[in-house]
């Protein structure tokens, strides 16, 4: 399609996002929910446990659930008004062809006929190129059933290698550290761990506003004794009061760990009975430290020299600690260098799989745990297993009642998939639960590509700005309108729960997929009758796998108020059949787990951790004389992701209505830049106009900007599709940019409203 | 569950991190739905990432009922100062002037003043009030004083302040730190990234006799 079927302004004018408010029994205090109906916020990776208010089939409010282990009834602003997703002017309530006579670009149609379309569109370009001509792109928001339903129809159904999804934005740094380092991508233990511990580091992780519920952990910590390192560009909310602030420039974070890692290797603060009996690497990477000398270090890094020493000194003779990370490390061109030169510091302290010593990324996804582990990865079969282990897929190809030469190897990452778009490899597109146009870096080249496919469909429950560009959309399930599981940031395996039915020719995600693959003609392996029926299949195809769920239940995962994984059905030891609890807590000396056999605690044959040498490498498109200021991009506490559902959201809308350039007085005084007013900040890919805040909370050679809108509020605009050459995510972090007062308003300030 | 008398509101500055969870649960209150009844603000953006809840303080002499010229502001036995009294309330807005906290507020559309009740319809029947039940920081916290004691051994509870002359006793308490060694608030990261840090922090000094917290920039 070459354009977009409608005038973007009248797109918007017809689908959003427009606000929804409390009104109506949402607002009233003389109506009585029917009934509460436990189930987890629909946001973020802390996944609070939730009871929505539901009275004829609408969700019109929310009551605390304090017993809920993981938040006690606690939320951040935007659990609070979750609730106001549901009953939403702007919700998809039929299916939708493009149509550009009709206002908004889109007519409704039947939902049969639109399946009908999906699919003679996928045999049509299936024919005529191959099956590798259909891409998939899904996401970590969908239940941990729908991400392996999508992984098993594009590989089955569809026969096509190209599935991946917006996880690929978010964990995959950490995961494949976590791989690297342990042979196990999850957190290695739950949160409660952290109330006791002697120190907490925090590195590139606004926990205040990305994961507000671990506040509450840090702090309390605190109280206990803890000190707390926070290691970031901008005094966020966590760092205003911490032990010691790391102030760390952009994108060198592994060099500051290899600087904290050779002092305590210069002052002998290291566990070497751990580090003799449960690692292999650490020679080498002892060698690699060896130049990263303390001013050296803090020249890269910008830390200054006494910090540095500070922090090491707190780390290196800590009897207990934990660490945490999170994307500011991890979205980077060398994001899992970044990611594994943390893990070294843990590793070299021994502090690990023991009460209150953990190590840990932050997920920032719904489910970004579960649902990286379940097969909608583009290298990756459910359990966390390998698409190109033979063993792996041939065990697969049993559950899935295939044979093994029929699946499809491993694909590419989200953004190759464009450029294979952008090459005319692939040619047909589905997609749901992401939202690439805002949510890509360099997004001019990733709506270049949307125009250029020869057919898309989105499912999704608003239309996104990305499905702007479908020909046809298929109305799918909001959060609260469907069941399943999640596994959230401690790797805890939850239940969300039904609320309400899905309005009009809405309906669950898993049944349009099902749908699409009845139409298709090749139903084999789709008739599942509900969520339910998927989990338990999923049990099977996960068993034996790292990430084994074949132990967990529905009614375990109510009962115990979540289970963590692995979750045996059959002992691993002897094979015989258990009632097994999970594993809270990973790593513990003399545990068995089905890699290592009982040599060691650690997921590798010989029960070993590895040291990587992790490498410090400058950032792609750093700054340079032509754009010497650094552009840093992260998310404010009111809004989630590209904003689909937050911006549409009255509440949280009104309590940061736009993006805004913050920037500190002595870099804003040199280039004439005053507070509230408008700011261009531009790179290699383009500008973006936006009001500047002045703050003395960020470093005075960086900008932030928040990435959670559309169009020309759009920092993916100007952002750099440089990827790290393992987990391919991209370096949303640091780019090299310039900033000026800007020559007038921008266009957009007068037609559009703030969250549009 | 403890008795409803047992229960008391502590709120901890130190802890805020501004997200407004608060705020927004406020508006869900039965007593003033769609409205925010907790005022939380920044104390300097600019420099500062600082916030500070305000929540009404539940005076024992409420110096807001004191002034009130209709006698419209009522104290319950329990200690919770209601709103105005809607019968009675002329909304003349002396009560926003004289209360010390900045608590009150006049809705003119409605001729009426109202404010923070501690979420009565819960905290009455021992239910937590919203604010503190979703707080994330819980720099707002709704618990026993052994529970308070327990959980926050680095601080400790304040019920009396002092205005000018008049001394005043609250059913609310603020948590201030013990000892002065709790480390200096971070304003400005150019600061930071000096070898040898300037005197480029807030520092809260904390007297005994006043527990108000004196700020030096």
């Amino acid at each position: 399609m070459a354009q977009l079927p409608a005038d973007p302004l009248r797109i918007i004018e017809r689908f959003g996002p427009h606000l929804s408010s409390m009104a109506g029994v949402r607002l009233s205090t003389s109506v009585e929910p029917e009934r509460l109906v436990k189930t987890h916020c629909c946001f973020c990776g802390q996944q609070c446990g939730i009871q929505l208010k539901v009275r004829d089939n609408q969700v019109i409010g929310f009551e605390p659930w304090e017993e809920f282990p993981f938040n006690r009834g606690m939320l951040c602003p935007k659990g609070v008004k979750r609730y106001l997703q549901g009953s939403h002017p702007d919700r998809l309530t039929t299916a939708l062809r493009r149509d550009s006579s009709a206002p908004g670009g889109f007519s409704s149609m039947p939902y049969a006929d639109a399946i009908a379309r999906v699919a003679s569109e996928i045999g049509r370009l299936q024919q005529a190129h191959g099956p590798g001509a259909i891409g998939v792109l899904s996401g970590a928001s969908l239940t941990t059933e729908k991400t392996y339903l999508l992984g098993k129809f594009a590989r089955v159904c569809l026969k096509t290698p190209f599935i991946d999804y917006n996880g690929r934005l978010c964990m995959v740094s950490a995961g494949a550290a976590n791989k690297k380092a342990f042979g196990i991508d999850r957190v290695t233990s739950p949160w409660d761990d952290m109330v006791g511990t002697e120190v907490i580091w925090a590195a590139g992780s606004n926990v205040a506003e990305c994961s507000p519920i671990t506040t509450n952990y840090l702090w309390q910590a605190r109280e206990q004794g803890a000190r707390i390192i926070i290691q970031d560009p901008r005094i966020t909310p966590i760092a205003r009061t911490c032990d010691l602030y790391l102030p760390v420039k952009p994108g060198r974070d592994a060099a500051l760990f290899a600087g904290v890692l050779q002092i305590m290797i210069e002052r002998d603060w290291l566990d070497h009975a751990f580090i003799d009996e449960h690692t292999t690497g650490f020679d080498k990477v002892a060698e690699y430290c060896t130049q990263w000398t303390l001013p050296r270090t803090s020249e890269v890094t910008g830390v200054p020299q006494a910090a540095l020493m500070q922090a090491a000194e707190w780390w290196g003779q800590a009897r207990t600690s934990f660490l945490l990370h999170a994307r500011g490390i991890e979205h980077h061109s060398n994001g899992v260098e970044n990611s594994l030169g943390s893990i070294n510091l843990v590793l070299a302290s021994g502090r690990i799989g023991r009460p209150h010593s953990g190590y840990g990324t932050i997920v920032g996804q719904a489910n970004g745990q579960g649902g990286r582990e379940h097969g909608q990865k583009c290298d990756q079969l459910p359990g966390l297993r390998d698409i190109s282990n033979p063993d792996h897929r041939r065990y697969i190809a049993g559950v899935w009642g295939v044979d093994e030469h029929e699946l499809p190897g491993p694909g590419v990452d989200a953004y190759e998939m464009f450029r294979k778009i952008d090459r005319g490899e692939i040619k047909g597109l589905i997609s749901i639960c992401f939202n690439p146009k805002v949510s890509l870096p360099d997004n001019a080249f990733v709506t270049r590509c949307l125009d250029k496919l020869e057919f898309y469909s989105a499912i999704d429950f608003f239309l996104n700005d990305t499905a702007w560009h479908a020909d046809i959309v298929l109305p799918g399930s909001l959060h609260e309108e469907d069941e399943g599981t999640v596994t959230q940031v401690e790797g805890r395996i939850i239940k969300i729960n039904k609320a309400v039915d899905c309005p009009g020719d809405a309906r669950e995600d898993w049944r349009i997929i099902q749908d699409i693959a009845r139409a298709l003609g090749r139903p084999h392996g789709f008739t599942f009758e509900s969520p339910r029926e998927i989990f338990e299949e999923l049990r099977v195809a996960s068993k034996g796998g790292v990430a084994d769920y074949s132990g967990v239940t529905y009614e375990k995962v109510t009962e115990q108020m979540g289970v963590f994984w692995p979750c045996y059905s059959e002992d691993p030891r002897t094979g015989a059949a258990i009632d097994h609890p999970g594993t809270p807590r990973l790593f513990e000396r003399g545990s068995y787990n089905a890699v290592a056999k009982g040599s060691g605690p650690f997921y590798f044959p010989d029960g070993r951790a590895r040291f990587n040498v992790a490498e410090y490498r400058p950032p792609v498109d750093d700054a340079s004389d032509e754009y010497p200021v650094y552009l840093t991009t992260g998310r404010v506490v009111s809004q989630f992701l590209s904003g689909t559902q937050t911006r549409r959201i009255g509440p949280l809308v009104k309590q940061y209505p736009e993006p805004r350039i913050e920037i500190h007085p002595r870099l804003a005084a040199r280039l004439g830049i005053k507070d509230g007013e408008w700011a261009t900040a531009e790179t290699r890919r383009g500008a973006i106009t936006l009001r500047a805040q002045v703050v003395t909370t960020i470093r005075p050679d960086t900008i932030f900007i928040p990435y959670h809108w559309a169009g020309k509020k759009s920092v993916n605009q100007v952002t750099v599709a440089a990827q790290d050459p393992v987990s391919k995510i991209p370096q949303y972090k640091v780019c090299g940019c310039r900033v000026r007062p800007a020559d007038g308003p921008p266009d957009y300030a007068a037609v559009l409203e703030p969250q549009q | 569950m403890p008795k409803p008398d047992d229960l008391h509101f502590f709120i901890d500055p130190h802890r805020c991190i501004g997200c407004q969870a608060c705020v927004q649960a406020c508006t869900e209150c039965d007593t003033h739905r769609g409205e925010s009844m907790i005022h939380l603000e920044y104390v300097n953006r600019p420099e500062s990432v600082q916030t500070v809840p305000v929540v009404c303080m539940h005076c024992h002499q409420p110096t807001c009922a004191e002034v009130c010229p209709a006698d419209a502001i009522k104290r319950t036995g329990d200690g919770v100062v209601q709103s105005a009294r809607k019968p009675r309330c002329i909304a003349c807005g002396n009560c926003v002037v004289a209360c010390p906290f900045g608590v009150p507020e006049v809705y003119e559309d409605r001729k009426i003043m109202m404010k923070c009740d501690m979420c009565y319809d819960r905290s009455s029947v021992g239910k937590k009030p919203m604010c503190a039940t979703v707080c994330p920081s819980q720099a707002l916290f709704f618990g026993t004083r052994e529970e308070i004691e327990r959980l926050r051994p680095l601080s400790a509870p304040v019920n009396t302040f002092q205005f000018g002359g008049q001394t005043i006793t609250t059913h609310v308490y603020m948590m201030v730190p013990k000892k002065l060694a709790t480390p200096a608030a971070r304003v400005d990261v150019a600061a930071a990234m000096d070898e040898q840090p300037r005197n480029r922090v807030v520092s809260l000094r904390v007297l005994n006799a006043d527990p108000f917290a004196e700020v030096d920039v």
